[in-house]
């Protein structure tokens, strides 16, 4: 078993077509459905929605000191708007988990793998 | 020198032509049983340096790819059992002795696979990039050196190397599977395996320095073919490569001018393996289960049949064009569609379907409107579309070709 890194991406401003509240009652539906397929075939490790990213805050080490500064780290028009961490046997399991995510969010995914700790 | 011995003599070279055809099978295994691409790499490679030490002294071994897997196999325990990560392996994997010619594989759980199937898919896996898929196959399957396949594909050796040691590193960091894919996974994981396979054929038949690929991509097909015997498609391309190779020979002149299939002395073309590829041809009309390689090889199984080129069935490859256009329903095969209509219709029933397809970056589009604008008598007109083509031709034979109006040399 490996754990992967399934991030959402997003381009800000490119509102591909607006959802109606249908469809985004049933864009929330199959979000559900999903998470409950991932935790009934235990792959789920965690996942969850991010605010949008202007409500971000850096901390970093400055000449010795903490510095916190408002806004995100990158200036960029892509961000990570959620996330999955996951447990699959291999990368095409975890590529069948993002097709799913994928579908369900229409947005990119990218699937990326976390380095295993040498025990 | 040993004057009568049972083992038959070799030289280096034929030792290395050994390695060449064994090494796909010992590395794809090796793969499996360690785990690591790296280190069956480099046992296979630590074997074919002893046998280049003792074959042409002792003679070939009764089974010469058993021998290279237990010896790669072996020397790869020792060379484990020298590390710390290999202490809890080697008890795991016992070594066997090189003079049996099993090589002792564990035994496989379910229907046995041969493992150059799984390598291929590793290596073949959508989640690498295209020509890192190339790269690898041509690697590890056909045993290419580095510099062989960075020549093949003209880029620097370094460039090459970091290319596959890039990918390598992708397969054991993402963890992309040792495995075939399952049934309902194969129709979208076979298209880039037989991508890679004709795209490694092209690259044979447009590169000087590559034509030695030609023979590997059809290796790799009729690997592919005896592994997979209930895909129509794997028949399919293999037919094509056969067809295709078939007149390899005659594309080009002595001087290494382009020779149009209208024009190629079709008295060489290789009559066995035409029958061969027609008679998979065959196979897979039966089937009934058509796709875009066995399309293809159809239209060139046609072309076979014919002794010369008044004598070919345009209908019947019209016919053909109009199934392949309706599974790859791209403006290359529109294209070539056109053409065929232009032998039945005319050229002027031609030149209207060519006019509607957006290919004006592609050599061959210019060259077909050349070719349907002389036949017209539209001379000014067929003189800049050659121009046009010369200017976008990929090769030197055909950029020449083109440049001469579509004529042969004086």
């Amino acid at each position: 078993m490996a754990q992967y890194l399934l991030s959402v991406h997003s381009v800000e401003g490119q509102i591909d077509t607006p959802m109606t509240d249908e469809e985004m009652q049933e864009s929330w539906k199959q979000i559900q459905a999903l998470n409950e397929e991932l935790k009934s075939a235990g792959a789920w490790v965690f996942g969850g929605a991010l605010h949008e990213p202007d409500t971000a805050t850096v901390v970093r080490m400055s000449n010795g000191e903490v510095m916190t500064t408002d806004g995100p780290f990158a200036e960029s028009k892509e961000h990570l708007g959620g996330f999955y961490i996951i447990e699959a046997d291999d990368l095409d399991a975890a590529i069948g988990w993002a097709s799913k995510t994928t579908a369900c969010v229409m947005k990119p995914i990218e699937v990326r793998p976390f380095r295993q700790s040498e025990a | 020198m040993h004057d009568i011995d049972a083992a038959p003599q070799v030289d280096a070279a034929e030792v290395g032509r050994i390695f060449r055809e064994e090494s796909g099978r010992s590395v794809a295994t090796l793969i499996r049983i360690f785990g690591d691409i790296d280190v069956a790499e480099d046992a296979v490679q630590e074997a074919f340096a002893l046998a280049l030490g003792r074959w042409p002294g002792d003679g070939l071994p009764p089974n010469p790819g058993g021998w290279i897997t237990t010896t790669a196999r072996n020397r790869a325990i020792d060379r484990l059992r020298r590390e710390s990560r290999g202490r809890q392996l080697s008890a795991e994997v016992a070594p066997l002795s090189p003079a049996r010619d099993d090589p002792g594989i564990p035994e496989e759980v379910g229907p046995v696979q041969d493992d150059r199937l799984r390598l291929i898919f590793t290596c073949c896996n959508p989640a690498l990039a295209p020509e890192a898929q190339v790269a690898l196959t041509l690697r590890l399957l056909c045993g290419l050196t580095t510099g062989e396949v960075a020549r093949a594909f003209l880029v620097a050796e370094s460039t090459m190397a970091q290319r596959l040691v890039r990918a390598k590193h992708k397969i054991k960091a993402a963890r992309i599977p040792y495995r075939v894919p399952e049934r309902h996974e194969l129709p979208g994981r076979l298209r880039p395996v037989l991508a890679v396979v004709y795209l490694v054929y092209n690259a044979g038949l447009t590169s000087a320095a590559g034509s030695g690929l030609c023979s590997e991509a059809i290796r790799l097909a009729r690997i592919l073919a005896t592994l997979m015997p209930d895909e129509p498609e794997v028949a399919g391309l293999l037919a094509l490569l056969l067809l295709t190779e078939a007149r390899r020979a005659t594309r080009t002149a002595p001087d290494g001018s382009l020779v149009v299939l209208g024009e190629q002395d079709r008295t060489r073309w290789d009559r066995a393996m035409i029958e061969e590829g027609q008679a998979i041809v065959r196979r897979c009309l039966l089937r009934d289960r058509p796709g875009a390689y066995q399309l293809q090889a159809a239209i060139n199984a046609v072309h076979a049949d014919a002794s010369t080129v008044e004598q070919t069935d345009w209908s019947q490859i019209v016919t053909l064009y109009d199934q392949l256009l309706a599974v790859a329903p791209t403006p290359v095969v529109a294209l070539n569609r056109a053409i065929a209509i232009g032998e039945v219709q005319g050229p002027a029933a031609a030149l209207a379907l060519v006019d509607e397809l957006d290919l004006d970056n592609y050599h061959a589009f210019h060259a077909t409107r050349a070719d349907l604008l002389r036949r017209l008598g539209r001379s000014s007109e067929a003189a800049s579309a050659y121009e046009r083509a010369a200017a976008l031709a990929p090769t030197d034979a055909e950029r020449d070709f083109l440049s001469r109006g579509g004529r042969a040399p004086q």
